[in-house]
């Protein structure tokens, strides 16, 4: 029992932590190269994140939208699908929140109108991922094909509606929210004073806890799980293969689609045109990195908002696109030594390899 | 227990010159030690055999004398020369070609190009076609390897894809073959072609070293045998001195019966059948219907076997009997309840359990843990509410992995890190141990060591006298012979005859199984 334990973290932790210090030593090269010391910046980055409350606010906010995004790729990764929608997933999240919280009267009272933006908020996200998945359900259509090509649809009609129907004059975003809001932890703990960390990562955290409990404790996760690493077993099994495929994508766009709360809802209290700013994307790197476990995608979800954030703390030292190269590194080092990404790509060639 | 195994190191034929030598051999994989100082001696001119149970370390030996990884410890040498550690290229180069037991062909090419592929006959810096199909037609003819090289392989069948790798092999000049059990995809008569070319090579001067489950190849077409256990090398004998018998007690270290033992209808009871199929007929992959008006009835407490060489409509057949194919036409019924219908869940609860052909595949997510394993298809059995009924699934899984002996017994294990003996335990534990029927039996020994062998055949004859309907499919003849109580023979989708076992035998199943003989029964 400890002997597994011990090998199952080992193999979950291990190829994170490489990939870590092949990142931390061509960070060091790359910082010698700008006449730098490395010490010197990553005090600098440590100081600018963790070492105040505002860096920390800071770290936690990005964090809470990257941990949407992970999770709904960690998701969609467990059921042996390849979400890359997670951006427009989140876009038209962040945009169900804002409908809704447009939509609802003035003063309506929060324990009715949170839980409605937060529901509009999945909806959307969930009905974005439902496309590939019924598509992938019923035509067998692959599912990064689809989900590449309908973050582009998804992006432009948002901006239609907003540039079109729904924007304050001179701006690109919608106007404020009637009810809905989250409040910032400022108001809780004054030290996180102008950072935009909000209540939104409470939501977030029960979320990840959610997810961890339906993919490891519930029926349908084992059957998801089944799906994901042999779909023939599961077929075998009494698994209903393209309607698993199909529940999972619309599960995992519902996560990305919580997401677009931490900005509708918690930070702006509008809906702003392009808020995603890449998220979605990330959050492919954050669920590798976090070997598609909830708990795995919480600390790469910190790990990569601690990058972005001591990036900005950087920049008077070095180019803060120093630290964009180290996630580069970070994800290839991960994306080489992680066994899921391997069977995928395994199977792709097999696929078009034919019978043997 | 048998006598002990340094007496069977009897002198094995050594007047011909030394090939291969292996001494001491280590290899670890993590946790596993594959190989435990392992030896092997092989010498130019002979087939030597290479048994042992799953987990042995047959192929892991092999793999490194074909350069695919190297020992941690001990000496490889070929033809006299210390080749330890070297790479699968320099191993081609030196002569040593291995045919492995899946293939690796490009399907989209051709039998020729698939040969050439590495060394391909060039003229003025373009691919010569027409010299490769010249130069693989010639060796097809030396070598009494018949297969059309123009072909794309992807149309071949499994006995002819397989005769490619061995052009492959040869073509690139091996002079030591390694095969690792070559026979497990072929039928009869594929068999008996296999074993000629072989013994031609072996004619020529040419060392192969066969690794097998199959005693009786053993017999046949061996000169010395190394057994191996639990990675080291137990037992070196030559085969004219020694028994299946011999060989078995030395590979399991105890005594193992093998005596065929002849079905008797024990428990039979006339009345309605367990399993009825009528008039079935399954859309394959590649053909309308590889499954072709096929009708028959089982008897509670019968075994019906079905004989026949692989890809004659077996396969769809059992997956439309579990659900997982649908039927064109035709009725299936448990009982009195008719399954044409249904689910394969709703199957399941009926009464129908199913051991499947690919345990690999099908049988087992080999990532999941013994316990999870072992209620794949009865996962809604072990629930409470939503979630999964945790305790429920460790005391079930305490139970089963001691009732059916399954090896090692943490069940947290994940079944891929089982040898094949004990994955295919645990399938046929979590199928016989929940109520059923019906039992569809798909190569339920394929793969699996001699121990596992006797363990499974004897919980099938166990099902027959509990009453329960079984249908055996295997390409194993005489393991339907050993246990099957009547016996069908399907070719080209139909049930060409049915035999009762005191009718029938190797030599009158044969012409069935080629389709040389038919006479459709009702």
């Amino acid at each position: 029992m400890n002997a597994n334990l011990k090998r199952t973290i080992e193999e979950a932790v291990l190829p994170p932590l490489v990939a870590l210090v092949v990142a931390l030593i061509v960070g060091d090269l790359l910082i010698l190269a700008y006449g730098q010391a490395p010490s010197a910046v990553w005090r600098l980055l440590i100081d600018g994140t963790w070492g105040n409350a505002y860096g920390f606010g800071q770290v936690l906010y990005k964090a809470t939208t990257l941990t949407c995004t992970g999770l709904a790729v960690a998701m969609s990764l467990r059921a042996g699908l390849f979400n890359i929608g997670a951006e427009g997933q989140l876009a038209a999240g962040g945009f169900g929140a804002g409908l809704a919280g447009l939509a609802l009267p003035a003063g309506t009272p929060a324990f009715l109108a949170v839980p409605i933006c937060v529901m509009a908020a999945m909806l959307c996200g969930g009905l974005v991922g439902a496309v590939p998945g019924a598509l992938r359900a019923k035509f067998g259509a692959h599912e990064v094909i689809v989900t590449i090509m309908l973050n582009f649809i998804v992006l432009a009609l948002l901006n239609y509606f907003v540039s079109a129907k729904l924007h304050v004059p001179e701006t690109l975003h919608t106007p404020e929210v009637h009810a809905g809001g989250l409040p910032r932890l400022s108001n809780l703990i004054g030290v996180f004073h102008g950072s935009a960390a909000n209540w939104t990562i409470v939501i977030v955290a029960l979320a990840a806890v959610a997810a961890w409990w339906f993919l490891f404790k519930t029926r349908v996760g084992y059957e998801l799980r089944a799906v994901g690493l042999q779909p023939d077993a599961a077929e075998y099994a009494g698994v209903n293969v393209g309607i698993t495929w199909r529940n999972a994508l619309i599960v995992s766009g519902a996560l990305a689609g919580l997401g677009g709360i931490n900005f509708v809802l918690g930070y702006k209290g509008y809906y702003e045109d392009g808020f995603s700013g890449g998220a979605g994307f990330l959050g492919i790197a954050v669920a590798l990195v976090g070997r598609n476990h909830p708990l795995g995608v919480v600390i790469a979800a910190l790990f990569f908002a601690t990058l972005s954030q001591g990036g900005l703390a950087i920049n008077a030292m070095v180019p803060k696109q120093i630290v964009e190269a180290l996630q580069g590194i970070v994800i290839v080092a991960v994306a080489t030594s992680v066994p899921e990404v391997r069977r995928i790509l395994r199977n792709a060639v097999s696929k078009s390899g034919g019978q043997h | 227990m048998s006598a002990p195994l340094s007496a069977t190191w009897s002198a094995p034929n050594d007047t011909k010159a030394l090939a291969v030598r292996m001494t001491g051999i280590d290899k670890r994989f993590g946790p596993v030690r594959a190989n435990r100082g392992a030896s092997l001696e092989a010498r130019q001119g002979e087939i030597h055999a290479l048994v042992g149970e799953n987990g042995a370390g047959k192929s892991t030996l092999m793999k490194m004398l074909a350069g695919m990884f190297a020992p941690d410890g001990g000496t490889i040498e070929v033809g006299g020369r210390d080749v330890t550690g070297w790479s699968t290229a320099q191993a081609i180069g030196t002569g040593v070609g291995m045919v492995h037991q899946h293939f690796m062909l490009v399907p989209t090419l051709t039998v020729a190009e698939n040969v050439v592929l590495g060394r391909e006959p060039v003229s003025v810096a373009t691919f010569d076609a027409a010299r490769a199909i010249r130069e693989v037609e010639s060796l097809c003819e030396q070598s009494g390897l018949q297969v059309p090289a123009d072909r794309l392989v992807a149309d071949l069948s499994v006995g002819e894809a397989q005769r490619v790798e061995i052009l492959k092999t040869l073509y690139r000049g091996a002079r030591i073959l390694l095969l690792d059990e070559p026979t497990a995809v072929l039928s009869p008569p594929e068999v008996t072609e296999l074993w000629n070319v072989l013994r031609r090579v072996r004619d020529g001067g040419a060392t192969i070293i066969l690794i097998t489950h199959k005693l009786d190849e053993v017999m046949n077409v061996t000169e010395n045998i190394t057994v191996m256990r639990q990675g080291e090398t137990v037992a070196r004998m030559a085969t004219r001195d020694t028994s299946p018998e011999g060989i078995a007690n030395a590979m399991v270290g105890r005594d193992v019966d093998l005596g065929v033992k002849v079905a008797h209808g024990g428990a039979r009871a006339m009345g309605a059948p367990a399993l009825h199929v009528k008039n079935l007929v399954v859309r394959g992959a590649r053909v309308e219907r590889a499954v072709n008006d096929v009708s028959f009835a089982i008897q509670p407490g019968e075994i019906l076997g079905i004989a026949g060489v692989e890809g004659n409509g077996q396969t769809e057949l059992l997956e439309a009997l579990a659900g997982l194919r649908p039927a064109v036409s035709g009725a299936m019924s448990l009982g009195e309840r008719d399954i044409t219908a249904l689910s394969v869940r709703d199957r399941g609860d009926a009464g129908l359990s199913h051991i499947p052909e690919d345990r690999h595949r099908r049988g087992l997510i080999l990532d999941y843990t013994i316990a999870d394993n072992l209620i794949l298809g009865q996962q809604h059995r072990f629930t409470s509410g939503a979630a999964m009924d945790g305790a429920a699934v460790m005391a079930h899984a305490q139970s089963k992995i001691a009732e059916y002996d399954i090896r090692p017994t943490d069940p947290l294990l994940a079944a891929r890190t089982l040898s094949g003996g004990n994955q295919q335990k645990i399938v046929i534990a979590r199928e016989m141990s929940k109520p059923f029927v019906a039992l569809l039996a798909a190569q339920p020994t394929r793969g699996v060591d001699v121990g596992a062998i006797e363990f499974i055949h004897g919980e099938l004859r166990k099902a027959r006298e509990a009453g329960k309907a079984v249908l055996l499919v295997s390409a194993e003849l005489r393991e339907v012979l050993s246990l099957s109580d009547r016996i069908a023979v399907m070719y080209g989708g139909k049930i060409v005859t049915v035999l009762n076992r005191a009718d029938a035998s190797e030599e009158i199943l044969g012409p069935f199984m080629t389709g040389a003989r038919r006479e459709v029964t009702a």
